[in-house]
């Protein structure tokens, strides 16, 4: 065995392909199974995907690094499910290209923070987090609220998720940039066929409190408020054995 | 491999390499390396049989001892409920007053009700319950929708303005804003507004301003902040006489309300919190409240 070793040694694109296959064995038996074995995402067909307004604050989300800070996993521990609600199921961050669970927390997991504060609490808090939080030490966004959101390229977004197996349809991806204004335009001629396209269950309205345009601002609290909010399979009684 | 030859100090052979008349020795792997590998792999056989391990197809073996993070979970959370069932059930069924006047559970109110309060409330109300600019003090200021403690409960239940069917709904119109005033009548309703309070006006002006509001403030604001600006519990609106205000008071705040209007936003706790939690809760509040006075 040390024979051949030491003769392997010797050749070093020889030593480097071993290396390689040695490596693989690893991560094949770990993550190649994960795509077979039928349990790993549970099935949840009223799983929706995010409108190109959420779409946006996630992109925006991921652009100002909030993910340094927060996660969106809630560990199967007693502490977190009592603090934050139910534990993150794998089919949550079904539609996450990439996945935003983090690992580290400066401040509070985000996972279910959809529907846990106002629009306005999230406006005030962005803006200026110590106007509502005295001792956070989270950085200010303020310029959120002055940037207008890019709404153009979001059909091509759309489009590329549906590539990695988002199923955007061709009808969403067409009346992207139109959907995310409507969603937080709701004065500005009605949602259109939003809610036919991502559900009734769309929030449709100026999250920035002003609907007279589309901010990042708006883009960034549709995606906050709708965050462990696509699908209530979590909240729903585990019976399975695992 | 150039042939090595042997080390005569040591005995062991040398690589053949040399530097400068500087020879390696090619001493074996020491042996220890080669036991804690053993080690590690018997202990990854017994691992293997144990605990969730190999994939096969579409499951996986699930290992002798039934190890699963979910039901772990389900088991350390019923045995947290059942720690506490004694004075759990005693919340959950004894009735507001009973346990305010029970000086045990209420410490057991204080404790949990404060962890309660500070993951889920102090975002909005601060942690001392005080409240900021647009959220209401619960600590001192009088209540907006009733202060009995099915009233509090409720709100915490259903939220106001909320997404709830069964939210509690108020607004302040945008009389300015929506043109449901003009730019003059305003100034003297903000006027009558001050003087509530017990603000004096500045002067001749701002006292004739004021009596010119008052019946606008009759017209069109009494009909929710009732004919003495006092407030009505069932419309959630504020009492404009007293030193509290949700949204600043003074000259500039009052025109400013007055022009564009408020709709505060409470979430709806129910679903996200358990009957017992909204209990403690509305319990905390109220202790936090006599404790103040």
């Amino acid at each position: 065995m040390f024979g051949y070793h030491y003769r392997l040694e010797r050749n070093a694109i020889g030593l480097v392909l071993a290396i390689v296959v040695a490596a693989s064995i690893g991560g094949f038996v770990e993550i190649a199974p994960l795509f077979t074995i039928d349990e790993t995402v549970e099935d949840v067909p009223d799983m929706r995907v995010y409108t190109p307004l959420e779409l946006a604050g996630r992109n925006i989300y991921i652009r100002e690094g909030c993910y340094a800070c927060h996660s969106q996993m809630i560990r199967t521990l007693r502490d977190e499910v009592e603090r934050y609600g139910p534990y993150s199921l794998a089919v949550e961050s079904k539609y996450d290209h990439p996945m935003l669970w983090g690992s580290k927390r400066t401040g509070p997991d985000l996972a279910r923070v959809g529907g846990k504060y106002s629009d306005e609490w999230h406006v005030a808090h962005l803006i200026n987090p110590r106007d509502v939080v005295p001792p956070s030490n989270m950085p200010a966004y303020a310029w959120l609220q002055r940037t207008p959101l890019e709404v153009k390229d979001l059909g091509l977004h759309l489009k590329a998720l549906r590539q990695v197996g988002v199923p955007y349809t061709d009808d969403m991806i067409a009346n992207a940039a139109a959907d995310a204004r409507n969603q937080a335009m709701p004065d500005d001629g009605g949602a259109g066929g939003l809610t036919q396209r991502y559900g009734e269950a769309t929030q449709i309205r100026a999250f920035d409190g002003n609907p007279a345009n589309v901010t990042e601002l708006d883009a960034l609290v549709a995606y906050l408020q709708i965050l462990g909010r696509l699908t209530d399979a979590a909240y729903k009684p585990a019976a399975e054995g695992g | 491999m150039a042939i090595g030859q042997r080390d005569p100090h040591t005995g062991h052979m040398t690589t053949g390499h040399e530097w400068n008349g500087i020879t390696e020795l090619n001493s074996p792997v020491p042996r220890v390396i080669f036991f804690f590998l053993g080690a590690a792999f018997l202990y990854s056989l017994v691992y293997w049989v144990l605990m969730p391990a190999w994939p096969i197809g579409v499951t996986y073996t699930k290992g002798l001892l039934g190890a699963n993070q979910n039901l772990a979970l389900a088991k350390s959370m019923k045995e947290a409920a059942a720690a506490r069932e004694t004075w759990a059930r005693h919340i959950e069924t004894a009735s507001y007053d009973e346990i305010l006047a029970d000086n045990s559970a209420m410490q057991t109110v204080r404790q949990t009700g404060r962890a309660l309060f500070g993951d889920n409330c102090a975002a909005c109300h601060g942690q001392d319950a005080k409240g900021g600019k647009g959220y209401p003090n619960l600590a001192q200021a009088p209540w907006l929708w009733g202060g009995t403690p099915d009233e509090i409960a409720r709100t915490i239940q259903f939220g106001i303005n909320a997404d709830h069917p069964d939210t509690r709904v108020s607004q302040m119109p945008a009389f300015g804003r929506d043109q449901m005033l003009s730019r003059p009548d305003i100034l003297d309703a903000a006027a009558y507004v001050e003087t509530l309070s017990g603000t004096a006006p500045a002067g001749e002006a701002e006292r004739a301003r004021a009596a010119k509001g008052k019946e606008i403030f009759a017209a069109n604001c009494a009909a929710c902040h009732g004919e003495d600006g006092k407030g009505k519990h069932d419309m959630g609106a504020p009492d404009l006489t007293d030193r509290f205000w949700i949204n600043g008071g003074g000259p500039q705040a009052i025109l400013d309300t007055l022009n564009n209007g408020h709709q505060g936003h409470m979430p709806a706790w129910d679903g996200r919190l358990t009957p017992l939690d909204r209990k403690i809760l509305t319990l905390y509040i109220l202790d936090l409240r006599a404790e103040r006075k």
